[in-house]
């Protein structure tokens, strides 16, 4: 085989030959321009995705005015009705019912662990939770189905209903356990290992001089940790929940398992609901001869996007001042 | 015992009980994915793509899916690893360190590691729409490329920046240019935690359903082109647990479970490479 027959070959010998003329300064020049070219990417894309959806979503935008559209109150794309109110209460409610379910656990471990913890204890329980981060959402959805949903329906449901089912807010009129507390509790779990780790490394961040002038007046580490740690660490704390919301917010699969997907304005934990996400992936890449069809659904992922950018730079910007560098 | 040790021991138990609590639940999920699984796997689902019928419990197996979701991965993978190998050598010893050019490139990558799946993959498939691309292995590992990019910019900047800068000013003492310093010295200081990287990203990669959703699109056979649509494990799971027969439910807990391991495999895996690699590395 004679390689120089291609010109593909031709030209790579040729590419080589002049990197070989090139001088180490002269490659080191080229390599750097190259690399910072490169970093322009991430910006690039972020760009472009934003435009690229804004272009999408236009159409709807230019039919129907912004407020109707996130007020609408009904989804009937045959009719041309886009109304997106549902799922973007139902995205809001589950994300809430997540949080307050995943914070306090959340910031009771990452204290434990940056303050009390053995240096074994935290070995063990760092991979363990890098594991637990890593589980795929389509897992996460199979355990919320098998586990949650029926645990729901069979203990949480009655129970609830029997002593609480007169507030509205935990009242059950949906018995297949399908629901915002079964997606509640599947992205509770699923964002433990992110608001834990920031949490963690905000907490541990603190400088140690703050606990030994606490600690030598007489304070028990606890209260060290109620009156010198934590007061330090609030903007962290919060900019740590931020994201982990934001995490929620964009969970698709494990939510549309467990969820329920009925396009209603939910009014208690029990009731089923619909996300933006699950929106998007039940009914995206079919059905789009419908007109504005397509339009809307990209309108509920643009939502999503700049949600996430909102919630994403506001809580960076806070926790780049924690920790001299970002956490992602 | 005065109150505020009451208080103390109150709350170290509160903590104890969360963290347990975290662990417990991942410990639930393993065995309730190990419980439902285990008792659907067999050697047909390895080796076998769907047959006729499968979808309403015929003979068959997810190798499709298999070998889908490592074809997905695998080239997502290898091209994010083109782009944030240089990125992150870039960030992490070209610049300076406080360089405003280097923190708006770090904010960009942190909102792209934001960004839900499913926007990718919304994203993705609106731009193949408009280059005529069908929803294809191709797309697929497009997107993930994508995806992964961020996850693994930002591990491999992290762990660069942790390398002691002596080495680096030794390596540029003795002649060398930045560019044979972070190939030659950087690379190889860090090449554990770049493993740990690219694994990271390849798990992210192939435990990823939604942003595959419309861009690979999923076949019963194994695709021998970038052109034809490929199968992923994922979503393996989500049809056949969309199904209403609970002969094709039960594989769905099987995929979940293949899925689960291979997760743990790679994750159980990375530590083990980067202890290994490490013995090059200069301490």
């Amino acid at each position: 085989m004679e390689p120089e027959n291609t010109p593909l070959a031709t030209w790579l010998t040729r590419f080589q030959i002049h990197l070989l003329r090139l001088s180490r300064q002269n490659k080191d020049r080229w390599a750097g321009k190259m690399f910072l070219g490169m970093t322009t990417l991430p910006l690039v894309l972020v760009i472009v995705m934003f435009v690229a959806l804004l272009i999408r979503a236009w159409p709807i935008l230019q039919a129907k005015p912004l407020w109707a559209l996130l007020t609408g109150q009904t989804w009937r794309p045959l009719r041309g009705e886009f109304g997106l109110y549902p799922f973007i209460m139902g995205t809001l409610w589950v994300t809430a019912v997540a949080m307050a379910l995943a914070v306090p656990p959340c910031l009771l471990s990452a204290i434990y662990l940056a303050e009390y913890a053995r240096p074994l204890t935290r070995t063990i329980v760092k991979p363990l939770l890098d594991l637990l981060a890593g589980i795929p959402s389509v897992v996460y959805g199979v355990w919320g189905v098998v586990a949650i949903v029926p645990w729901v329906k069979d203990f949480l449901a009655p129970t609830f209903d029997k002593y609480l089912g007169f507030i509205p807010f935990f009242a059950v009129d949906n018995p297949t356990g399908f629901g915002i507390l079964a997606g509640g509790i599947v992205l509770a779990v699923m964002v433990a290992p992110f608001v834990i780790a920031i949490t963690y490394e905000v907490v541990r961040s603190v400088p140690d001089g703050l606990r030994e002038a606490s600690l030598a007046v007489g304070a028990t580490r606890w209260q060290t940790i109620k009156y010198a740690v934590l007061p330090q660490t609030l903007p962290g704390i919060i900019a740590g929940i931020v994201l982990g919301s934001s995490r929620a917010l964009g969970e698709t699969m494990a939510v549309l398992m467990v969820v329920g997907n009925v396009a209603r304005v939910p009014s208690s934990i029990f009731d089923p609901a619909y996300p933006l996400t699950a929106l998007i992936a039940n009914n995206y890449g079919e059905m789009l001869s419908i007109p504005l069809y397509d339009s809307a659904l990209l309108l509920a992922a643009l939502m999503l996007l700049g949600m996430e950018m909102v919630f994403n730079g506001i809580s960076t910007l806070i926790l780049h001042r924690f920790t001299g560098r970002e956490i992602a | 015992m005065k109150r505020r040790h009451i208080e103390e021991s109150i709350f170290k138990a509160l903590m104890i009980g969360s963290s347990g609590l975290v662990v417990g639940s991942l410990g639930l999920i393993l065995l309730t994915v190990i419980a439902k699984g285990a008792p659907a796997l067999n050697l047909a689902m390895f080796t076998q793509t769907p047959k006729g019928g499968y979808y309403l419990g015929k003979e068959g197996g997810i190798l499709n899916a298999i070998v889908g979701s490592l074809y997905l991965a695998g080239g997502g993978t290898a091209l994010a690893l083109l782009l944030s190998l240089p990125m992150a050598l870039y960030l992490g010893s070209y610049v300076r360190r406080r360089s405003r050019w280097a923190s708006i490139v770090r904010l960009a990558l942190d909102v792209l590691w934001g960004i839900p799946s499913i926007v990718y993959g919304a994203f993705g498939f609106t731009i193949m729409a408009a280059l005529g691309i069908r929803a294809s292995l191709l797309g697929g590992i497009l997107v993930l490329a994508l995806l992964e990019l961020p996850i693994m910019t930002r591990a491999m900047d992290e762990i660069i920046r942790m390398m002691p800068s002596e080495l680096e000013q030794a390596a540029l003492a003795l002649g060398a240019t930045r560019l044979e310093t972070t190939l030659h010295i950087v690379t190889r200081q860090t090449l554990p935690g770049l493993t740990t990287a690219i694994l990271l990203a390849f798990g992210r990669g192939i435990g990823d359903a939604a942003s595959v959703l419309f861009t690979a699109g999923y076949t019963d056979r194994i695709p021998t082109s970038l052109f034809q649509p490929a199968a992923s494990l994922p979503l393996a799971v989500f049809f056949q647990l969309g199904t209403p027969f609970p002969e094709v439910q039960q594989r769905g807990y099987a995929a979940a479970l293949v899925l689960t391991v291979l997760i743990l495999f790679v994750s159980f895996g990375s530590r083990w490479l980067s202890a290994r690699l490490g013995r090059y590395a200069i301490r």
